[in-house]
Formats: structure tokens, C-alpha cells, sequence
């Protein structure tokens, strides 16, 4: 069956079921794959992306339910690393193993995109649905912290 | 609540080495280092002269350096570079990473220089050790690396030397630029002729005097690949004419699949095959838990579904009417387990004790003693969790075949994959990814097997899968473990005699047999037998082995995990027994010339260490020695009058003697502490009817962002000779930190992890 998609504002048709979910048609219809798969049941993080500008589990959206939205993954955040959460990860070195940190940057965005200077409190209630089992927590915090710095000019 | 601006002072990672009181802040970040590692990192950009096994020159500088060890957090892409640029003398700033190639390292004999130096040990593979584990990266592979780095110099600077007539002794080697007087050249013009010289003698490696470029904390090469989404893990692994393969296998270790029924699904879009795995169908090495090669990396029964997307299969998978027979341990569980094992720790005549250490006569002066202490201790089966579920892709064909997997033992992947395909080695190539974690889970090769088999089947290449919570239930556990301990608190200053009965599942036994010693598991006793840190005039510790069905495996600091938090509580329960301070009186028991007390003490002085706190909080210590790296930590804790705990800070002091990379040291023991609290905490697997329970992360709980403690790193480094380890060593002074730390908070003594089991109502 045919969907059609808007990912990183290009669009997309891809041959699968409507009720697939958006994670699995990123990474193997349209070959997406630093959106990652962690636990399928949103209780990781490591699926985040964006969806018209607020964060979303790529994992339990069925791909039907993304139709006609703008997906956005961390291959379109920016075309070269330079959305200031990414800036802010290099210059802190945040990701150790990396692959719960696709998940991170999407989440500190879109909380970004919420709240331009977020607390040490907001911080933790946005970003508590992401593990990091390296434990990059510190790094994550005072990177989001940074972010929002650069963001600010 | 923490405060940002703390944080970022505490950001400063302070040392208390004999140098002293030197501070290092952050190294100023730049996006210079970008593409200095590929997204794949297998694949090695072309061209280039090698000088020798480890590292290419280009014509305009640039080094590319072969890693041995496998990235999987720790920074070995950075790290173990660093280490051969050290002595090479080149330009940093032009130096990429890329792994070995495994197939060349089982071909391939270690280069006859390095054996002449002394500087291969490891294996007689070309890259001597290319397993990552034991936190062996730095400490097992440091003499080589740093020789193969100072014997390519001194080949450049030979060249050089021949080509101006001049010694080699006046040539200089900085930065990738050669100099003799007026002379001058690059490394890049002079990599052909050094790679064909000869030396009579290779050169010394430096000592830590004479670095340079080690102790800085330079920008991680990997990061940029980390960041936007290239950085290619085994999952996302896609080759030419791939197909997905779901599988699920009996939730029994040792269980089968009686039936599947693949019609009733075989019609659904993109659905192209099922294969029966292990006992019946396809694979060359069936589990069998009798056979001790067999349960270690045999494939189970059960199948696989095919499709042409992964989400096709696993549906397809997950509607298949399928029937199991759980075998001979469909009653068995974790309570049946542990509760067996605890029957034997009660039994202290029991006859398959072993003695593990055995100093004067603990048992009769605990029996003549009219002051005894006594206690049992309890930690369950965990699972490593491993953030990237497991999976692997190959492809085999009649004379060749390539897997592509994050695994922390590519030339064993390789063997087993050889062995599936029914190829010789050389034909193998595995093709290492960067891994989403491994803490030991993935030395195991077990989805290696199953997906060689698998693909082999298939007649195409197959990117295998598995779910979270295949990935689970199949796991590969860290074994439970239980304790008891005895003292007669008698003695002047201290207790006159300490004896410890253990009782667990061995990984020895399970794997390596052929390596217990007279029954005892050397890892299963770590820091209790003559390890034990602390002396009593007489002490004795035994073990028994009592295994279960389950597969057990090395998780990360394995044995010393579990016995600290057994050991460092007993020992607070002592000091509380015998009305001393708990710092105080580990120093007391510690020899006057323990290499603990340094980081002890440091611990205790960062921490502001202090018995005197309002009720409900609470400070505990905990220390280990792991690896060749000693780590002392003090937790300091709240516990609201509902029983809330909150970690607050953990003050950890690390002697591992020497450090390559400050910032990367400092990760990983953040990353130890995360991981050592996550496991104190909520880590428990749970066995009904012969399976795991626990499935997924909403009952197998992790620690996330808003339980977070501070954490203070503390270098307490006595240099010299000690190169420890830093993977893994300050993981297992968590538990026991924590839970001394809830007793002076409560007054409530925690024996059995997890912590998140007991009632903290003051
Ligand atoms: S994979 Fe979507 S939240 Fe875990
Ligand atoms: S960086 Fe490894 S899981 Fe977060």
C-alpha cells in the first residue's frame, strides 16, 4: 500500500501498511536510520522526532497518522550539524556510544522550539522519557543548558 | 535541585595526584575534527603508504590510525590514537581513526619487530588483542600501540637521514615535519621509503614524563558522526538485496518449538520465508545445555521470519501460531534458584564448598566467641540492557562470507560466522560497527550464529533484528549471588576473625570449566578471597557453585559488582556494630600500606565525609578494586519521611595510575555510576515457569535524567607502573555507597538488591 510522506520537507511515497509505524518506515522504506530503535513501546526515547515542531515516538505514530505533517529527523535538523543543540553536543562531547543521542538532540529541539531557556526542572520533565544507558545525563543537561545560549546569540 | 552554574564548577575535574593539585577544564571545542572517522567505520578511505600495521601516511600528512577495540562509548577512537600519535610525533589535528580489519588480523602474524621489541604478548594475531572487554583497551594495549607509533618514527626519521646523509639521532620528529639543520620534510614524502627500513634495534617507548599529547582531553573524534545521525550501528546496516529476518526462540533456555505454522501468515504483504532454528532445522551448533560450547553461543530453537521490511516479518512473526514445550525447567524461577542457594549458604558443612582463602582459623574463633555478627546478602540475575537491541546482518555465499555487527570480539564473530557458513576463516569478513553499547553482552557471538544461519538459509543477505524484548529474554545474565558473613568483633582494635560463605551461579563453570581452580570461580570470589582489602588475624572465605538453567555472561565488572555491595555492607555493619565510624574504621582494618587508602581518603575529603546529619540524610562509603584500578566513592543521600530516596551526589576517587585522556576517564565513570545505580536501584530479572519475565523498559527500569546525582570525579593517581583499567571499576562501590548511605539516613539495612524492593519508612 502506498503513504505519502513529508520527511526533512521532502516528500516521500513508501510501500507499506498504514497502521506501520513511522519509526520502521524511516528507517527501511526511506533508509533514515539515525532515527533509532530502542524499545518500540515509548519508553526509551531513542525513536524521537519531530512533527510539525513538537517532539513525537516515531516508534508507537503509525505512519498513517504523519500524513500530511512535516516530519523532521536528525538528518534534517539542520544540513550541517549546525542547529544550536547539535553545536552545543560537539562542543561538549556529549554522546558516548551515540545511539540513544539521535533521540537526545530531537528531544532538547523540540524542547528548544518550546521553551527557549528551560529550568533545570524543565529539563528533567522533557527529557526523562530518553534513556541514555552510557549515562550521558550531566553532559545532556548543561549541552540543553548551552543550546540555549547559542540559540539566543 | 541542582544548580547549573554548580554544575559547571563542578565540571572541573580536580586531581589529587602526586603532581597535585593540577585542574583541567574543558578543552575549547572546534568543528575541525569532523570526517576523521568514517560513518562506517570499517571502511578505510584508499591510498596512502603503510608504514606498518597500524597507520598509513598520506602524501599531504594526514595519519590514519587502526583501532583494535571496538567503540562502544568509551572513546577508544580517540583514546587508543592518541597513544600511537603520542610517540609517532605527528600533527593531531590530521590524524583519522578507522578499525583494523579482522580478516587481516586472523591471517596475519604479529610483524616481527613489534615480537623483537617485547611489545607482542597479547596473541600472535597481526593486531595482538582485538577483543574489547576486562577493561583492557588502554591497560592491555598500550605497549604495543605506543610502539608501533615510536618504531614508524624512528623508520621516518632513518629515511630522512639516509636521504641527507646525516644520523638518524639529528634528525627531530614534531608535528609531522622532519628536520636536520636546514634539512626539512614531511612524514608524507618519506612514508615509502620508512616502510621499506629496517632498524637494528627498535626504539624505547616514552615514559609518562615525556608525553605530550596523552593527558589532554581532546575533542572525541567520533562526536561529529554522533550528532547527525551517520554514525552506522549494526541496525542500521543496509547492503544490496538485504532482506529482514524476525526471530523468536524458546522464552526456556533449553525449551523448543514443537510447531509454527507459516501458511497462516505466508500471504501477507512483503512475507517471503520462515526458517526453523536450532533442534530440527537449520545451524550447525544447536544449544544444548549439556555442552558447554553448545550453551554458550549454540542457536535455540524456535524460527524466523522473512520479509522485506522489518516490521513486515515481525508482524508476520507475531500472528504465526506457534507452540512451545518449555522442557525439562518450565517450573523453575528465580525464587526456586536463589531460595536453593540459600539452603546451602545455611549448611556451612555443606560438601561442595571450596575454600577460597584461609588465614588462621576464623571458623573456631567465631564459634569460641561470645560477640559475633552475622548476615546474609542477596543480588539477583541482571540483564545488560544494552541500548541497541541486538542484532547482526550476513550475507554467505559459496566462497565467501561478510557479517556486519557491533560486537566487542570480532575475530570470535569472525570464527563463528566461519564455522555457521562452513568457510574457512579467511573467507569471513566481519565488518565491525559502532555498537549501542555492550557491557559485555556483546563478546557473546550469539546473534553472530543465528544470523550466519539465517542468511545462509535465505541465500541473500539478512539484517536480523531482535526486538527489545527478545533481546531481553534472551539475554545473556549476570548471575545472582548470595553471602554470608560471620565476625567475632572481639580483638582490641578490631574484629579478631571474619569468615564468608558465597553461593552463586558460576560464568566459569557455564563457559570456561576448564579455568575453575580447584571449584573455585576466580571472578565469582573477586575482592573476597586473598583480594579481600581488609585484614583480620583470622579469616576465611568458601564458595559453592549452584548454576541453574540460565545463560550467564560477563556484565559489566561482573564479580565485583555484586561482592561489593555484599562486602563494603557487612563491613558497615561491623563498624556500626562496633560503635566506630565507618571511614574511620576501614582504615583501621586496612594494612599500613594499602594502595585504598589514598583514594579512601580522598573520597572521604571531597565528599566533606561526616556521620553528623539530620535524619533522613545519610553518607556512605563504598570501595573496589577492579581491573587493576582502585575506586573509592562516598553517596550522600535523602530519604523523606514517605520513604522517597533521592541520590543526591556521589564523590568517587579513582586510582587507575596513569590516565590517557582526563575528560574521557571522567565519562566513563559517570557512565559506571549511572550504570552501577540503575542496577542498586531497579535491577532485577525475574525467572517464572523457566523464562525471564521482565521484557521491556517499563518493567525492566533504567535510570533517566531527573533521578540523576551529582557526580565528582576525583583522580587519585599513583602513578609508577599501575596502568589500570577504566571501563568498568567504579561500578561496583555503588550499590554498597548507596545503601550505607540509607542506613545512617534510616537506620534501615538493605541485603537484598534491589533497592527499590524494601520499604525506606523511617
Ligand atoms: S523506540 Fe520509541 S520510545 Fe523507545
Ligand atoms: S550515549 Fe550511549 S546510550 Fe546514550
Amino acid at each position: 500500500m502506498a503513504i505519502s510522506l513529508t520527511i526533512n520537507g521532502a516528500s516521500h511515497t513508501v510501500d507499506a501498511e498504514p497502521e506501520t509505524p513511522l519509526l520502521w518506515v524511516l528507517r527501511d522504506n526511506i533508509g533514515l536510520t539515525g532515527t533509532k530503535y530502542g524499545c518500540g513501546i515509548a519508553k526509551c526515547g531513542a525513536c524521537t522526532v519531530m512533527i510539525d515542531g513538537k517532539k513525537a515516538f516515531s516508534c508507537t505514530t503509525k505512519a498513517s497518522a504523519a500524513v500530511g505533517k512535516d516530519v523532521t529527523t536528525i538528518e534534517g535538523l539542520s544540513e550541517d550539524s549546525s542547529h544550536p543543540v547539535q553545536v552545543a553536543w560537539i562542543e561538549q562531547d556529549v554522546p558516548q556510544c551515540g545511539y540513544c543521542q539521535s533521540g537526545q538532540i530531537m528531544a532538547a529541539a523540540a524542547l528548544l522550539n518550546q521553551r527557549p531557556d528551560p529550568s533545570d526542572l524543565d529539563i528533567d520533565a522533557a527529557m526523562s522519557d530518553n534513556i541514555c544507558r552510557c549515562g550521558t545525563y550531566r553532559r545532556i543537561r548543561s549541552a540543553i543548558h548551552r543550546a540555549a545560549e547559542i540559540a539566543q546569540g | 535541585m541542582k544548580n547549573f552554574e554548580m554544575d559547571r564548577r563542578r565540571f572541573l575535574v580536580t586531581s589529587s595526584s602526586a603532581a597535585g593539585g593540577l585542574v583541567l577544564g574543558f578543552h575549547i571545542p572546534t568543528a575541525a575534527h569532523a570526517g576523521r572517522i568514517m560513518g562506517d567505520p570499517w571502511m578505510a578511505a584508499e591510498g596512502g603508504q603503510e608504514v606498518n600495521a597500524w597507520l598509513v601516511i598520506d602524501p599531504d600528512n594526514t595519519v590514519t590510525i587502526r583501532v583494535g577495540q571496538s567503540e562502544m562509548g568509551e572513546g577508544v577512537f580517540t583514546g587508543l590514537p592518541m597513544i600511537v600519535a603520542e610517540e609517532l610525533q605527528c600533527d593531531w589535528s590530521k590524524v583519522k581513526a578507522v578499525y583494523a580489519e579482522v580478516n587481516r588480523h586472523v591471517r596475519n602474524k604479529a610483524e616481527p619487530y613489534m615480537v623483537a621489541a617485547g611489545a607482542a604478548k597479547e596473541t600472535d594475531g597481526l593486531y595482538q588483542r582485538m577483543s574489547t572487554g576486562g577493561s583492557g583497551a588502554v591497560r592491555r594495549s598500550r605497549l604495543y600501540l605506543a610502539q608501533a607509533g615510536a618504531s614508524a618514527r624512528e623508520r621516518l626519521k632513518q629515511a630522512a637521514a639516509d636521504t641527507w646523509g646525516v644520523a638518524r639521532a639529528d634528525v627531530s620528529a614534531e608535528d609531522s615535519v622532519l628536520s636536520s639543520g636546514s634539512n626539512s620534510g614531511t612524514f608524507g614524502e618519506f612514508a615509502a621509503a620508512a616502510a621499506t627500513i629496517d632498524l637494528d634495534q627498535e626504539p624505547a617507548i616514552k615514559t609518562p614524563e615525556e608525553y605530550t599529547l596523552i593527558g589532554q582531553s581532546l575533542p572525541r573524534l567520533d562526536t561529529p558522526l554522533k550528532v547527525n545521525g551517520s554514525a552506522t550501528y549494526g541496525i542500521d546496516v543496509r547492503v544490496p538485496d538485504m532482506v529482514y529476518a524476525a526471530v523468536e526462540v524458546s522464552p526456556v533456555p533449553g525449551g523448543r518449538l514443537v510447531s509454527y505454522d507459516f501458511d497462516a501468515v505466508k500471504d501477507r504483504p512483503g512475507v517471503l520465508a520462515a526458517h526453523r532454528l536450532g533442534e530440527g532445522g537449520i545451524g550447525v551448533l544447536h544449544y544444548d545445555l549439556g555442552d558447554v560450547a553448545q550453551r554458550v553461543t549454540g542457536i535455540q530453537s524456535g524460527v524466523a521470519v522473512i520479509a522485506d521490511s522489518y516490521y513486515r516479518a515481525l508482524t508476520a512473526l507475531q500472528l504465526m501460531p506457534k507452540e512451545w514445550d518449555a522442557g525439562e525447567f518450565g517450573d523453575v524461577s528465580d525464587e526456586s534458584i536463589i531460595n536453593g542457594a540459600l539452603e546451602v549458604l545455611a549448611n556451612p558443612d555443606d560438601p561442595t564448598y571450596n575454600p577460597a582463602n584461609s588465614v588462621g582459623d576464623a571458623r573456631a574463633a567465631i564459634a569460641a566467641s561470645d560477640n559475633t555478627l552475622e548476615a546474609t546478602y542477596v543480588t539477583p540475575y541482571l540483564e545488560h540492557a544494552c541500548m541497541e537491541p541486538m542484532n547482526c546482518t550476513a550475507h554467505v555465499t559459496a566462497d565467501r562470507a561478510d557479517v556486519w555487527v557491533g560486537t566487542q570480539n570480532p575475530p570470535r564473530a569472525l570464527s563463528v560466522a566461519a564455522e555457521e557458513a562452513g568457510l574457512p576463516e579467511e573467507q569471513v569478513h566481519v565488518h565491525t560497527t559502532f555498537l549501542g553499547t555492550g557491557f559485555g553482552r556483546r563478546l557473546r557471538q550469539d546473534e553472530v550464529r543465528q544470523a550466519t544461519a539465517i542468511a545462509k538459509a535465505q541465500g541473500q543477505p539478512v539484517k536480523v533484528v531482535w526486538t527489545r524484548e527478545e533481546t531481553t529474554k534472551q539475554g545473556k545474565f549476570r548471575p545472582y549471588s548470595t553471602y554470608h558473613f560471620s565476625a567475632s568483633m572481639n580483638g582490641d582494635s578490631k574484629p579478631e576473625a571474619y569468615w564468608n560463605r558465597i553461593v552463586s551461579h558460576s560464568i566459569f563453570n557455564h563457559q570456561i570449566p576448564q579455568f575453575l581452580n580447584e571449584g573455585i570461580d576466580r571472578q565469582a570470589v573477586e575482592g573476597l578471597d586473598a583480594r579481600l582489602p581488609y585484614v583480620f588475624d583470622h579469616q576465611q572465605t568458601d564458595y559453592a557453585i549452584r548454576d541453574s538453567h540460565m545463560p550467564v555472561h560477563w556484565w559489566r565488572s561482573v564479580g565485583a559488582s555484586q561482592n561489593a555491595f555484599a562486602i563494603e555492607s557487612f563491613v558497615d555493619e561491623m563498624a556500626h556494630a562496633a560503635g566506630a565510624d565507618p571511614l574511620e574504621f576501614r582504615l583501621a582494618l586496612l594494612p599500613e600500606d594499602s594502595e585504598f587508602r589514598n583514594p579512601l581518603e580522598v573520597a572521604a575529603k571531597e565528599a566533606g565525609w561526616t556521620t553528623d546529619l539530620r535524619a533522613g540524610e545519610g553518607m556512605g562509603i563504598g570501595m573496589s578494586e577492579a581491573f587493576g584500578t582502585i575506586v573509592a566513592q562516598v553517596a550522600y543521600v535523602t530519604v523523606s519521611r514517605r520513604g522517597q530516596l533521592r541520590v543526591e551526589s556521589i564523590d568517587c576517587a579513582i586510582d587507575c595510575g596513569h590516565v590517557i585522556h582526563p575528560r574521557l576517564v571522567q565519562d566513563q565513570v559517570e557512565s559506571q555510576v549511572v550504570f552501577g545505580l540503575t542496577a542498586a536501584l531497579y535491577g532485577e530479572i525475574h525467572i517464572q515457569n523457566g523464562a525471564v519475565v521482565e521484557d521491556n523498559f517499563d518493567q525492566y527500569l533504567m535510570l533517566r535524567i531527573n533521578e540523576m546525582p551529582e557526580v565528582n570525579t576525583h583522580f587519585a593517581l599513583s602513578g609508577g607502573e599501575k596502568w589500570g583499567g577504566v571501563g568498568e571499576p567504579a561500578v561496583p562501590p555503588v550499590a554498597p555507597a548507596v545503601a550505607n548511605a540509607i542506613f545512617a539516613a534510616t537506620g534501615k539495612r538493605v541485603r537484598r538488591l534491589p533497592l527499590r524492593n524494601h520499604d525506606l519508612i523511617g
